[in-house]
């Protein structure tokens, strides 16, 4: 490694090297400090410029903003971002009836603001669960109108983003209280409680979630009684749930490993019962721990909820699918998928790096004896 | 638990009251719980008859012996559509099978680099693994195995105007091409030079171990062991004065003949698995070998050992402990996301029985299998992972 | 043998063991390290003491170059210490350290943590280095844990096996970063009793501790470091009884009050 040698008067003789013997030697350090980094510099410099290059061209200096079909674009030889712009609103909201395209938009603003909210705001746990309760609840209703003089929408139109956020809390939100069961029934001492919370869990995390969506839209209506029918998207609903919630049980089973015996101990010496004990002293330590893992879980679950493309409900994947059928756009497909691309990419990358300072800010908090 | 009655009477008798009792309690929540389960099961299954009898769909696995009547694009072992339902799905089974087993590798041996890059000096190469990872991670999987079959597909030209990666592979809307060698009878001399060579190996990274805990002195046995395992099959090679025909791929027609070629389908399925995996793999790495506290590092530097020594005696294998159990996550994972074949066209296990499922209405036995046959799967992963667990797992008080 | 020559060459010489002139270090904008002058000769123990933050670790952790320095020139028995790799590793070679958080390989048995550094640096054949491993097991009075994995050992089990490591490789000088501080108190002893034992078989000693009861039986010289500079240097009868400066003073003040 390189001795850089200060002077006795440090600060102005950096000052006086300069913007450009400064970044000099960065380069010099974190680019090229052996033959075989520097061969490694050149080579992806080289490779950057020759795919970059084209893909700007494409992006940006070529492409088309406003057309109406994709002559234009096909003339400029660029990206169509016009497209997009056409149908932005049908990418976004699939089918839903266009004079109550204000609808699903709400949705989608209620559940950026919930999502802002508890990564900024300081929330206790109850606050937090209202807020996204009340926004579920109060979505869903949005969705199905039929009151204060919004027709009612059936859930077949129900299509794009706001489905795969619906499907995403939905689904988690459901799965959490079967998932604290299964958790708990894992770790009980009753065999045939915990064989069947054994069997649950392995079951649905060991089937890929395709079967299980296939499972669930034609299985179920064979177990529902003759007559008796259920619009397919809570048929994936139940699908989703059942298998987030396996997922969700294992994330909140590790919370429960690493609480101390001394806490199960405590709280018998109490005269605390089991119900009693677990709900005001071992679960809110659990869920706390295994924050982290629950986050990173319906991370995963929202990108799974693309597959419902694959039963035949149309998400925002499913949309710009059929969109791209248009035959106006025919060869649009690279912009519609950047599209869905860069939506997926923000919301899963905003919630992971919460995530990550969420696992900081715990591990820090964390109380006990003094570590050494 | 086993329930002592006559105690529980006797405690009854004493004045307790029985149904307070944890034991008592203990059977009746286990008896309360599988009646429900066997209660639900039983009306789901009444239902399933009576609404089955009514659409007149048969039940039972007969339908296995039935003539398929589908075409399969891509079969590992002969198949018409004239062949069985039970053989179908066999072939599916067969192409989930090879996508995954050929994926797992590429996956390990790409995650591994990209981890490892992930941890370089070179900023501008943490840079380009760490976009790579994120873009890969935060995006859905079925959204890049589409985009990849679109290339594949779509954006890739007719065989005519067939894009040449590299000599003699070609990749066209038809599928990737890439030639191999017409077997000649040198090839197996070299087959048996090549065992040779890994037998003396083996032997002489025994001796050089056994010379070095007698005298100390050390021997170049990795370079060694190279030079063993290739040398000799190059010498065979070149002996036979080189014989090496290619059974090239060459424009005939409207497609390609010769060489193997890959449907873009199962391409894309493959690269997109890799691609995605790898991202979470590289995650495990870099996190593995960061794990190592630093103090093992300089613990082992401040004995005199060298940067290489470091590495592979101290730090890598506590590394490979903490990497092992995600990885083999990410192994299962990739197997039970090859079943979104299903959603680019590619004849995967899933594939194939939704096709029979939707032809022969069966979805009970059909599912029944389909979940059967991954959870046999999953449980050898888990069972083999458990096992190395207990092997591995550092000795503690 | 080779250490006589080497002690007699260097007396003739009169050259220290360890010499530090006008070492300075930055981390980033923070100086850590503001012109330090030391000089300890062989055979001659120190104790480097002070507040917590100031530099004792990161001046022993840069003799043997876990940490460099930016300015300045570091010695150890006449090499100088750059970034060269070979006077790296020779270096490491004569230097021992011993880590606050013992840093035991715990994938080795105590029997491969002693012989790895012999087998590997100094190749060594197995048999010799088990036997040096197990004779310097016995020194420090643990040989029947010569088959057990660090896990299974207590903490002053731990460091004493931390200290034999080290001493497998038979160095000139032996760096101590706060060996006890780790420790419960009743295994504190048992580690000390091992590093007088090396006191007084004559190595030459650089300790950063706490213990002073230790510094006052061992040490030939008491070092006071405070905010990266070196404020006192006495031998320790004028040092606990006489403090010159008054930031030794209250350091001193704050530290034997128990």
């Amino acid at each position: 490694m390189t001795d850089i040698t200060h002077d006795a008067s440090a600060g102005l003789f950096e000052a006086r090297r300069g913007v450009v013997a400064r970044s000099w030697d960065w380069a010099r350090t974190n680019l090229f400090n052996s033959v075989l980094n520097s061969l490694l510099t050149l080579m992806i410099v080289y490779l950057i410029v020759r795919l970059a290059v084209p893909l700007i061209n494409w992006a940006i200096v070529d492409s088309t903003f406003v057309a109406q079909n994709d002559a234009a674009c096909k003339a400029a030889g660029g990206a169509c971002w016009a497209f997009i712009g056409n149908w932005g609103r049908f990418l976004l909201f699939g089918r839903f009836p266009d004079p109550e395209r204000w609808r699903p938009a709400l949705v989608i603003v209620i559940f950026a603001a919930m999502m802002l909210m508890s990564s900024r705001v300081r929330l206790s746990g109850k606050t937090l669960f209202i807020m996204w309760g009340g926004g579920v609840a109060g979505s869903v209703a949005l969705m199905f109108g039929g009151f204060l003089g919004m027709p009612y929408v059936e859930t077949e139109l129900w299509n794009g983003v706001p489905l795969n956020l619906l499907l995403t809390v939905g689904g988690c939100g459901f799965a959490f209280p079967v998932a604290i069961f299964a958790a708990l029934g894992r770790r009980s001492r009753m065999p045939a409680i915990r064989w069947l919370s054994v069997a649950y869990i392995e079951l649905f995390r060991g089937v890929p979630l395709i079967t299980v969506l296939f499972m669930a839209t034609v299985m179920v209506p064979l177990f529902l009684p003759t007559g008796v029918t259920i619009a397919k998207l809570w048929r994936a609903e139940v699908a989703f749930t059942l298998f987030f919630g396996s997922y969700l049980a294992e994330a909140i089973r590790g919370g429960l490993q690493v609480i101390p015996r001394g806490q199960y101990e405590a709280a018998d010496a109490l005269g605390i019962g089991y119900w009693r004990k677990t709900r005001l002293v071992i679960l809110p330590q659990a869920l706390a721990i295994s924050i982290p893992s629950l986050v990173n879980t319906s991370i995963s679950a929202f990108k799974d909820t693309v597959l419902i493309t694959i039963v035949g409900i149309f998400d925002l994947l499913g949309d710009v699918n059929s969109a791209m059928n248009a035959p106006e756009w025919r060869s649009a497909y690279w912009e519609g998928y950047t599209f869905v691309a860069a939506i997926f990419f923000a919301v899963c990358f905003f919630m992971s790096r919460y995530s990550q300072s969420l696992e900081r800010s715990l591990s820090r908090a964390r109380p006990g004896p003094r570590r050494k | 638990m086993a329930v002592d009655v006559r105690g529980s009477l006797r405690g009854a008798a004493l004045g307790g009251t029985w149904w307070r009792d944890p034991r008592v309690r203990s059977l009746g929540y286990q008896i309360g719980s599988v009646a429900i389960v066997t209660a639900l099961v039983a009306y789901f299954a009444h239902n399933a008859s009576v609404n089955m009898a009514r659409q007149g769909i048969a039940s039972g696995f007969g339908f296995l012996d039935r003539e398929a009547g589908f075409e399969i694009s891509t079969a590992l072992i002969p198949y018409s559509p004239a062949d069985t339902y039970g053989r179908a799905l066999l072939v599916g089974l067969l192409n989930t099978l090879v996508v995954a087993a050929v994926g797992c590798v590429l996956t390990t041996i790409f995650g591994v680099l990209l981890g490892i890059a992930r941890l370089s000096s070179n900023w501008l190469l943490r840079q380009v693994t760490l976009w790579y990872v994120e873009i890969f991670r935060n995006t859905p999987l079925l959204l890049q195995l589409v985009v990849w079959w679109d290339l594949l597909r779509i954006s890739a030209p007719g065989p005519r105007d067939a894009w040449q990666i590299l000599p003699n592979i070609f990749v066209s809307n038809r599928g990737l091409a890439y030639p191999v060698p017409v077997w000649h009878e040198a090839h197996i001399w070299m087959l048996v030079a090549m065992l040779i060579g890994i037998c003396l190996t083996i032997l002489v990274a025994r001796w050089a171990r056994q010379r070095q805990e007698r005298t100390g002195e050390q021997f170049h046995t990795i370079l060694a062991g190279i030079g063993l395992v290739v040398l000799p099959p190059l010498a065979v090679f070149l002996a036979a004065g080189a014989p090496l025909d290619l059974d090239k791929p060459a424009l005939a027609g409207f497609n390609f003949q010769g060489g193997v070629i890959i449907s873009p389908e199962f391409a894309a399925l493959l690269f997109g698995l890799v691609a995605n995996t790898s991202a979470f793999v590289a995650e495990i790495v870099r996190s593995g070998i960061q794990a190592v506290s630093w103090g093992q590092t300089e613990a082992a530097g401040a004995l005199g050992l060298r940067q290489g020594q470091v590495l592979r005696l101290v730090v890598l294998p506590q590394a490979i402990r903490v990497i092992i159990p995600p990885m083999t996550s990410e192994y299962l994972s990739l197997t039970k996301n090859s079943s979104l074949a299903v959603g680019i066209g590619f004849a995967d296990f899933v594939s194939v029985a939704n096709t029979e499922m939707n032809q022969t209405g069966q979805a009970i036995e059909v599912i029944t299998i389909l979940m059967a046959v991954y959870l046999t799967i999953s449980l050898a992963i888990s069972a083999a992972m458990n096992v190395y667990n207990k092997y591995m797992a550092l000795v503690e008080r | 043998m080779a250490t006589q020559q080497a002690a007699t060459a260097a007396q003739v010489a009169g050259r220290p063991m360890i010499e530090l002139r006008n070492v300075n270090k930055w981390y980033g904008d923070f100086h850590v390290l503001k012109d330090i002058n030391l000089e300890v000769r062989k055979g001659e123990k120190v104790v480097v003491c002070g507040p917590s933050g100031s530099g004792k670790s990161t001046m022993i952790r840069c003799i043997n170059r876990l940490e460099e320095h930016q300015k300045g020139q570091i010695f150890v028995d006449g090499i100088e210490l750059t970034g060269d790799v070979k006077h790296v590793e020779a270096i490491r070679r004569e230097v021992g350290m011993v880590f606050q958080q013992f840093n035991l390989f715990p994938h080795l048995t105590v029997l491969q943590n002693l012989t790895l550094a012999p087998i590997w640096v100094r190749k060594m054949p197995k048999k010799e280095a088990e036997e040096l491993a197990m004779q310097l097991l016995e020194r420090v009075k643990i040989p029947e844990q010569a088959n057990k994995y660090p896990g299974q050992l207590s903490g002053g089990q731990q460091q004493r096996v931390a200290i034999a490591r080290s001493l497998c490789m038979k160095p000139e000088v032996m760096l101590f970063d706060e060996p006890t501080s780790a420790l419960d108190p009743e295994m504190i002893k048992e580690v000390l009793d091992v590093m007088v034992g090396l006191a007084l078989e004559g190595m030459t000693m650089i300790c950063v501790t706490h213990e002073m009861g230790f510094a006052r039986t061992v040490a030939d010289s008491m070092i006071f470091m405070d905010r990266g500079q070196v404020v006192e240097v006495a031998p320790p009868k004028e040092f606990f009884a006489n403090p010159k400066s008054d930031r030794t003073k209250l350091f001193l003040s704050q530290i034997l009050s128990h």
